[in-house]
Parts: structure tokens; C-alpha cells; sequence
């Protein structure tokens, strides 16, 4: 082995081609739970709202729940534990499927749930109460000025911690390599054993990783400025 | 169901709460504490001399910090725990238990995050602080040891302790490279075991939650006795001034 050689790595299809499927799985877990995790968010905010005692409190316990146990242990107890308990035809169907990345997108998309629900709670709280009168007043029904009048301000104070969430989602993505998915950090490791390019390797993985998750800082920066009336005129 | 988890915490309890302890190395909960507590207090005077860097008007101090700062923020805890795995050995040319790998991972990772959240602590103190100090007569230092800090970083407590509570989540990563930690401990009753692997790790979450769970809770009390003394009010009655904000926030 001999000095540092970023190209013997960059040059080696194989090598190439196995960080290409790791960015690949990366991406479809990151994006397959975000999806999740959103929808989730909408229908446990609902929830929230909803009269009745019982939907708050489970809620809350859900989001207790998620926020206060380790990630990586919720994606254990998912992979190790729940998929052990589930019936046999759906268990090879599951392994037929790449069992890993979906018990890595239902894990971390159950997980970063809660934290969205939040921020969208957070955001919503604080949209002056007068705004949905307002709005009722002007003959909306509630679902009507929920998404015409408090949503769209609600998710604009939200924006900031949903992006910083969605960049968390990211990084957390690499957890699946604990439950065997195959996304880039695997193959960082994957690579780091058959070509003994430590630091190169890890150079190129952490270059990667930084760069998706300043590209979504970015993104994110950019939506915030359009989202806010002060700036939108520059935007 | 029930009756499998009671067996496995009577057979174990003592393998999760303190690892092989006297015939090995510490390990189980108490590690996970320890490596945990450990890592926060170092982080700690390095967060408040990264944020004094970062709010500096020299820009050779600004830089590096910034960068540090959104490389961690932008870089996965894994990928950082697995350079410390590869470099803290080469660098100090000896075989490092992987103890102190997660530890100089988490130090490093932490006082990042821990920076940003004195930084804020020092902003949100005001220009006033600063000039008012300086015109007693104090230094930069002396207005920093003495105004500035003790102000901010009394405000940071409930941060702090939120802090606390994400570096015990974190130090689960310590898996990957074989740190004795409670989640280890687990992954080798589950290995005991073989047959109850839902069971083990049921229990496993519940030991987590229970603690990041009370340590929230105290940080969320301590978060409002502090703002209300920032606001003045230490003799009023709580439920007066919390109340009507949570009544009229809640009416959505």
C-alpha cells in the first residue's frame, strides 16, 4: 500500500459501481421514509386535533416514544425483533424483497414521524388563533381553512426545523447498515475491505455524504426565503 | 409474552446493568452512562471556546469552526465514529480500546453541536451585555468570565441536559465498533438467547426510554423555572402566567 491514491478507487469500475448502487439505496431509504414520515406526520397532526381525549394522548405517546428511544435501537427491535414475530409467507416475502432497506425506510419513517408531526404542531400553534375564525367566518369549513388558511402558514414557520429534520433523515439513513441494508456507508465498508483504501474510501463517503446534505441545507435555505413575505420579492 | 421478559430480566439484569464487570470489561448501562457523562463534560469547555472562535471577528478563528461545525452537521455520526475507529489508532500508535475511539468521536461530534447552542446562548444576550461590561472597565475575558457566560450559559442548562440526553442515544452507534455499551450488552443476551429476540429488544427500548424520557422531563421543568425567572417572575404563581398561553394555543 502505498500513498494517498484517490484513483484507484475512481478508476476501478467495480468500485465505482458498487458506490453508485450505495448512493442509489441511500437515496431510496432516505426518500422512502421522508414520504412516510410525512404522511404520517399529516394524519397523527389530525389526530391531534381531533376531539377527544383518547387520539391526543396516543399521540403524545407516540411521539414520546419515538423521540426518547435510540433510532438505532428502533430499527433493531424492528429488523431483529418484529420481523422475527410476523407470519412465514410475509416474512419470505419480505426476504425475497430486501427485507433490510423496507425495515430501514418503516423504521427511520416511524421514527422521524414524531419529530415532523411536531414541527408541524409547533408551527401550527403558532398561527394566531383569529386566523381559523377568521376563516370560518368567510364561510370555510374547518377542513377547507385548515388547508387554505393554516396550513400554508403553519408549514411556513415550520419550515426551518422540517429541514433540519429532513437533513437528520438523511444522515440517519446510513443507520441501515447496522440491519444489513445495503446503502453507502455499507459500501464504504464493502469497498474499504476489498481494496485496503481506508482513508481514500472514507475521503470519498464523507465528501458524499456532505455534499447531499449541504445540497439539502441549501434547498432548504432557498425554500425558507421564497416561504417568507419579507423576502420572496428577491427571491 | 410478559413471563419471557420477566425470566430474561431475572436471568440478566446484572449483564445489562454492568456488562461481565468483574470478570471483564465495565459494560452495560453503567458504561453507557459513564461513556456518556464522560463525553459531555469534555465536549463542554470545547463548545465555549468553539463558539467564542466562531463569534470572533477574526476570520482565521471564524473559519475552521465553521467548517467543523457543518461538517458535523452535515457528515453522519456512523461515517465520524468509523474515521476516529481508523485514525485514533494511527495517530497515537497505540491499540486504543474501542471506549476511547467513541469517546474522542463523541467529544469531537458533540462539542460541534454544543457550540452552536452557546453561540446562541451568547446572541441572545444582546449587544448590551457586552458594551456595558466593557465599560465597567472590563476586558474581553473578564467581561466573557464574568458578564457574558454566566448568563448565557445558566440560560443553556435545559439545552445542555437535551444535549445529555441525545449523546445517550448516540453512544448506541457505539455498536458498530464493539464499545461494551448497554445495546451490546442486549445484542449478547439475544445472542444467549437466540429464540426472544423481540423480547430482548423490547426490553432494551424500554431502558432507554425510561432514562431519556425522566432526563426530558427534568430538562423541560428546569426550562420553565428558568424562563420565568428570566422574566422576572419568580414569586408568581405558575399556572397564572402559563396557563392563558396554553389555553389559547390549544384552541386550534
Amino acid at each position: 500500500m502505498t500513498g494517498f491514491d484517490l484513483s484507484e478507487i475512481l478508476t476501478n469500475p467495480e468500485f465505482v459501481a458498487m458506490l453508485l448502487h450505495g448512493i442509489e439505496m441511500t437515496f431510496i431509504i432516505a426518500i422512502g421514509s421522508w414520504l412516510l414520515a410525512m404522511t404520517l406526520a399529516i394524519l397523527l397532526l389530525a389526530l391531534r386535533f381531533a376531539p377527544g381525549r383518547f387520539g391526543n394522548a396516543f399521540v403524545a405517546g407516540y411521539v414520546s416514544y419515538h423521540r426518547n428511544v435510540p433510532t438505532l435501537v428502533q430499527l433493531m427491535l424492528w429488523y431483529f425483533g418484529i420481523f422475527t414475530l410476523l407470519p412465514d409467507w410475509l416474512t419470505y416475502w419480505l426476504a425475497s424483497h430486501n427485507a433490510e432497506a423496507i425495515f430501514a425506510i418503516i423504521g427511520l419513517g416511524l421514527c422521524q414521524a414524531a419529530y415532523f408531526s411536531e414541527d408541524l404542531r409547533s408551527g401550527l400553534r403558532s398561527v394566531s388563533p383569529g386566523q381559523m375564525e377568521a376563516a370560518r367566518a368567510l364561510g370555510h369549513g374547518y377542513i377547507s381553512a385548515m388547508r387554505f388558511v393554516l396550513m400554508p402558514q403553519g408549514v411556513r414557520n415550520a419550515l426551518p426545523p422540517l429541514i433540519n429534520h429532513s437533513v437528520s433523515l438523511f444522515k440517519n439513513s446510513s443507520l441501515g447498515v447496522v440491519i444489513g441494508a445495503s446503502e453507502l456507508t455499507h459500501a464504504v465498508k464493502e469497498i474499504e475491505n476489498l481494496s485496503f483504501r481506508t482513508f481514500e474510501i472514507y475521503l470519498i463517503g464523507t465528501v458524499l455524504y456532505l455534499f447531499f446534505s449541504l445540497l439539502i441545507m441549501a434547498g432548504g435555505a432557498y425554500l425558507t426565503m421564497r416561504a417568507d413575505p419579507a423576502t420572496r420579492a428577491r427571491a | 409474552m410478559i413471563n419471557d421478559i420477566i425470566a430474561i430480566i431475572q436471568d440478566y439484569w446484572l449483564l445489562l446493568l454492568i456488562g461481565q464487570y468483574p470478570n471483564g470489561p465495565l459494560g452495560g448501562l453503567a458504561n453507557t452512562l459513564i461513556l456518556s457523562a464522560l463525553s459531555i463534560g469534555l465536549a463542554f469547555p470545547f463548545s465555549i471556546l468553539l463558539a467564542l472562535a466562531r463569534l470572533s471577528k477574526w476570520s482565521f478563528l471564524r473559519w475552521p469552526v465553521t467548517v467543523l461545525v457543518y461538517v458535523t452537521r452535515g457528515v453522519p455520526l456512523l461515517m465520524l465514529i468509523l474515521w476516529s475507529y481508523f485514525l485514533v489508532p494511527l495517530l497515537t500508535g497505540a491499540d486504543v480500546p474501542s471506549f476511547v475511539t467513541m469517546l474522542t468521536t463523541l467529544v469531537v461530534y458533540q462539542a460541534a453541536f454544543l457550540s452552536e447552542v452557546v453561540r446562541a446562548g451568547i446572541v441572545a444576550l444582546g449587544h448590551g451585555q457586552m458594551e456595558a461590561a466593557k465599560a465597567l472597565g472590563h476586558g474581553y475575558f473578564g467581561a466573557m468570565r464574568f458578564v457574558i457566560l454566566p448568563q448565557a450559559l445558566y440560560n443553556m442548562i435545559p439545552s445542555i441536559l437535551s444535549t445529555f440526553v441525545s449523546t445517550i442515544k448516540d453512544t448506541t452507534l457505539g455498536y458498530v465498533i464493539n464499545v461494551p455499551d448497554l445495546t451490546f450488552a442486549a445484542s449478547q443476551v439475544n445472542n444467549q438467547l437466540l429464540t426472544q429476540p423481540f423480547q430482548v429488544f423490547l426490553i432494551l427500548a424500554v431502558i432507554y426510554y425510561a432514562i431519556c424520557w425522566s432526563l426530558t422531563h427534568v430538562a423541560y421543568r428546569l426550562e420553565r423555572r428558568i424562563t420565568r425567572r428570566r422574566a422576572g417572575l419568580t414569586g408568581v404563581r405558575p399556572t397564572a402566567v402559563i396557563a392563558p398561553v396554553k389555553i389559547v394555543s390549544e384552541q386550534l
